[in-house]
Order: structure tokens, then C-alpha cells, then sequence
């Protein structure tokens, strides 16, 4: 397949070069919205939203400021767009669809800080990925940033009734989980190529 | 998270000593998760990612600190985070002119610093209510806290995956390394592992405090 290819793009992201499983972005919502499938949920597709919101901005902001020429500060201005696209989504919400608003609660604010995000804007850019291409990056990774933690909060819920060491409850067996996760995500490594 | 003093803290020894292990920012609070799994698959990756947070720690809080009483509170996360973003930058330009393979090797992960939460975390929950030198004390405890957490999941995981430490061989030529310490699931396992080890440590005192309230009641 063609590395360059929209669908190429988007299954690297989403599944053989997994944001969460294989490069450790998002890693903090990872471990802390996975206790439940229908809150792991709601966040997977409040992170693709924004994802792509902030995609599209970070690719139109790139290009003004390389016509400008002031590109050392693309960081401060991609992470104010990022905190302007969630408060943005934060009051879409609330005036169109105050259920999901409450069902989000606390994790729509936290988005902000999920360092996927911003790790989708700043690798588009030094990718140097076209228009349609970053559209597509994006969305493969937030599918793929769905996909681990609708994996890890089912695996969560089945270990509830399981009978752990009391020393090994909560982080440290939630981490051992997600390096198992992590295994079995490396047997997809040979489909495509790395972009480190 | 040990409850935080409302008023102006004075700067003890504890100001410092906290942060390296009653509050340590990765063992014991979980934060900046992603750059401490990321970058630790060696030492010397682990010990620049520290050094860099560190700086940016202490220099973002100290700011924050000088100007929390100019921020007005509806907009502070947003002034916290473009003080944070500014100082990265800064590091980044840096790191790019000192070393260019140090830059190479952490790649986009300096530039993610400024979504560590613990950095938004301590200007949120200290800086923004705590004098310019309780907080630059507190900035470099939790600062290398965070380098020590981050130091030892690089040692063990070079250690084992590679062989070798801060480039050194370690081992003769037999030994085969443990590849996958340094590949993405290693480092998974490794913080899990120091976690129990933690965790074990920490049931262990609260049995032996337990058990000498005992004896004290029987007498």
C-alpha cells in the first residue's frame, strides 16, 4: 500500500501504530476514564471531535505562520486553539445537547491537557501531511484512542470480580493490563511503516 | 494527595523533601504519565526529560507565582498554559542547539511537555496560591521527584533491553537482551512493577503502625 494513501494514514494511527498503546499518548485519560465502558465511551468520541476541530485549525494556523515566518510559535498558538476548540465544543454541548454535556461532565475541561491532541497537531506538522491527509490522521487516531480504552475499561469491568493481591489493586494492575494490551497491539508492527 | 496548606507555607526542609517521596509526582500522584513512559527506554533519554520538566517546572510556577495576584481567576488555566507553553518552546530551541541526537531521540515528546499535567497541576494547586520562594523550592523537589521516578524505569528498562547503562555495556558478549523493555510494552510493565513494589512498602508500615497501636492499647 501507498504510505502516502488516506487509508493507509488512517489505519497506521488507528491500529498498528496505536496513540495510546504504542506511542504513550493520552495516557493519563487512558488510566483514568477506563473504569467504565459507557464513560470510556463519551470520552472516545469527545476526543475525536475535538481531535479533528483542532486538526483543522492547527493545518490552517501552520500555513499562516510559515507565510509569515514565525513559526517558532507554533506551540503557544496550537495549544490556545486546542483550549479555544474545547471550550468551543464545551458550549456547543451544553446549548444543543445538555444530556451528553452532564454525561461528560469533568472530562470535556480535561481534554485540554490530553497530550494526543496536541501530539496529533504538532506530528501532522512535522509529517508535513496535506489538507485531506491530516483529516484523515486525525480521525484514525481518535478511533484508535476509542478502540484502547473501550478495550481496557471491558477488561477493567471483568476484573472487578476477580480476586487480586490487595498490593496490586488499582494502578499498578491497571498498567500491568495495558502493557498486555500493548503486546498484543505489537503483533500489528509488521503492517506498517514507522514514522517515529 | 497530603491536604495543602491554605496559608503561605514556610519553607522547610519538608518544602523540598515532599516532593521526592510523599508527593512524588509519578509514584505516588500519577501524573505526566506519557512522557515517563515514552522516553524512559534509556537512562540518559530519562535524565534529559527530567532536567528539561524540571527547568520548565520551576520557571513556569515562579512566574505564576509572582503574577497570581494580576490573573484574574476566570481566565488562569488558559494564562497557565500559554506561561508553560512559552518556557517550552524555549527548552525545545535549547535542546535542538545543545544536542541535536538528544533532540532526535525524544523527538516530539519536548514539545509535549506542556500538556504534563503535572506542571498545570502544581501552578494550579501551589504556585498560584504560594510565595515566589516556598515555590521555587517546592518546583525543584517535585522536579526531581519526577527525574528520579523517571530515572528509574530508564535504568532498569537500558539495563535489561539493551544491556547497557548511559551507553556503557554492562554484560559480555552472551548476554541477550530482554528487547522488549525498551519497546513500548516494557514500559508499561516496568512502572506497574515499581508500583507494587511501592505499594508493598507502603502496606508494610501501615501493618507495622497498626500492630504497635495495638500493643500501645493493651498496656
Amino acid at each position: 500500500m501507498n504510505a502516502d494513501s488516506v487509508t493507509f494514514i488512517f489505519l497506521n494511527a488507528a491500529i498498528v501504530n496505536n496513540f495510546v498503546l504504542a506511542m504513550f499518548l493520552g495516557i493519563c485519560p487512558f488510566l483514568g476514564v477506563s473504569a467504565k465502558r459507557e464513560t470510556a465511551w463519551s470520552m472516545g468520541l469527545a476526543v475525536i471531535f475535538v481531535m479533528l476541530v483542532s486538526s483543522i485549525s492547527a493545518y490552517g494556523i501552520n500555513w499562516i505562520l510559515q507565510t509569515l515566518n514565525i513559526e517558532y510559535l507554533r506551540l503557544i498558538c496550537y495549544i490556545a486553539v486546542i483550549a479555544s476548540a474545547v471550550q468551543l465544543v464545551e458550549m456547543t454541548l451544553k446549548k444543543f445537547s445538555p444530556a451528553l454535556f452532564r454525561a461528560l461532565g469533568i472530562f470535556l475541561p480535561l481534554i485540554t491537557t490530553n497530550c494526543a491532541i496536541l501530539g496529533v497537531a504538532l506530528f501532522q506538522t512535522s509529517r508535513e501531511y496535506n489538507f485531506v491527509q491530516s483529516v484523515s490522521f486525525s480521525l484514525g487516531a481518535g478511533v484508535g484512542f476509542t478502540i484502547a480504552l473501550m478495550l481496557m475499561a471491558g477488561l477493567r469491568q471483568q476484573l472487578e470480580l476477580a480476586k487480586v493481591p490487595s498490593i496490586s489493586q488499582g494502578a499498578a494492575m491497571t498498567l500491568m493490563l495495558a502493557g498486555l494490551l500493548s503486546l498484543a497491539f505489537m503483533g500489528f508492527a509488521g503492517l506498517g511503516a514507522s514514522h517515529g | 494527595m497530603a491536604a495543602l496548606p491554605d496559608k503561605h507555607e514556610t519553607v522547610t526542609l519538608d518544602t523540598f523533601l515532599r516532593g521526592l517521596w510523599q508527593e512524588n509526582p509519578v509514584f505516588v500522584m500519577l501524573l505526566g504519565m506519557c512522557p515517563t513512559l515514552a522516553v524512559t527506554n534509556s537512562a540518559i533519554n530519562a535524565l534529559a526529560m527530567g532536567l528539561a520538566s524540571t527547568f520548565v517546572l520551576v520557571m513556569s510556577n515562579s512566574l505564576v507565582s509572582m503574577m497570581r495576584n494580576f490573573i484574574p481567576k476566570q481566565v488562569r488555566i488558559a494564562t497557565y498554559i500559554i506561561i508553560i507553553a512559552t518556557f517550552v518552546t524555549m527548552v525545545d530551541y535549547a535542546i535542538q542547539a545543545i544536542s541535536l541526537d538528544l533532540y532526535n531521540a525524544l523527538g516530539a515528546f519536548i514539545q509535549l511537555i506542556v500538556v504534563n499535567c503535572m506542571i498545570l497541576g502544581r501552578a494550579e494547586a501551589y504556585a498560584s496560591k504560594q510565595r515566589l520562594g516556598a515555590t521555587i523550592i517546592n518546583g525543584l523537589g517535585i522536579g526531581a521527584g519526577f527525574t528520579f521516578a523517571l530515572l528509574c524505569l530508564g535504568v532498569v528498562r537500558e539495563v535489561l533491553g539493551a544491556g547497557t547503562l548511559f551507553g556503557f555495556v554492562l554484560f559480555g558478549e552472551n548476554f541477550q537482551p530482554w528487547v522488549i523493555m525498551i519497546l513500548p510494552p516494557g514500559g508499561f510493565f516496568v512502572l506497574g512493577a515499581w508500583l507494587l513494589i511501592f505499594n508493598w512498602f507502603r502496606d508494610r508500615r501501615e501493618q507495622a503502625e497498626r500492630d504497635l497501636a495495638e500493643v500501645q492499647n493493651e498496656r
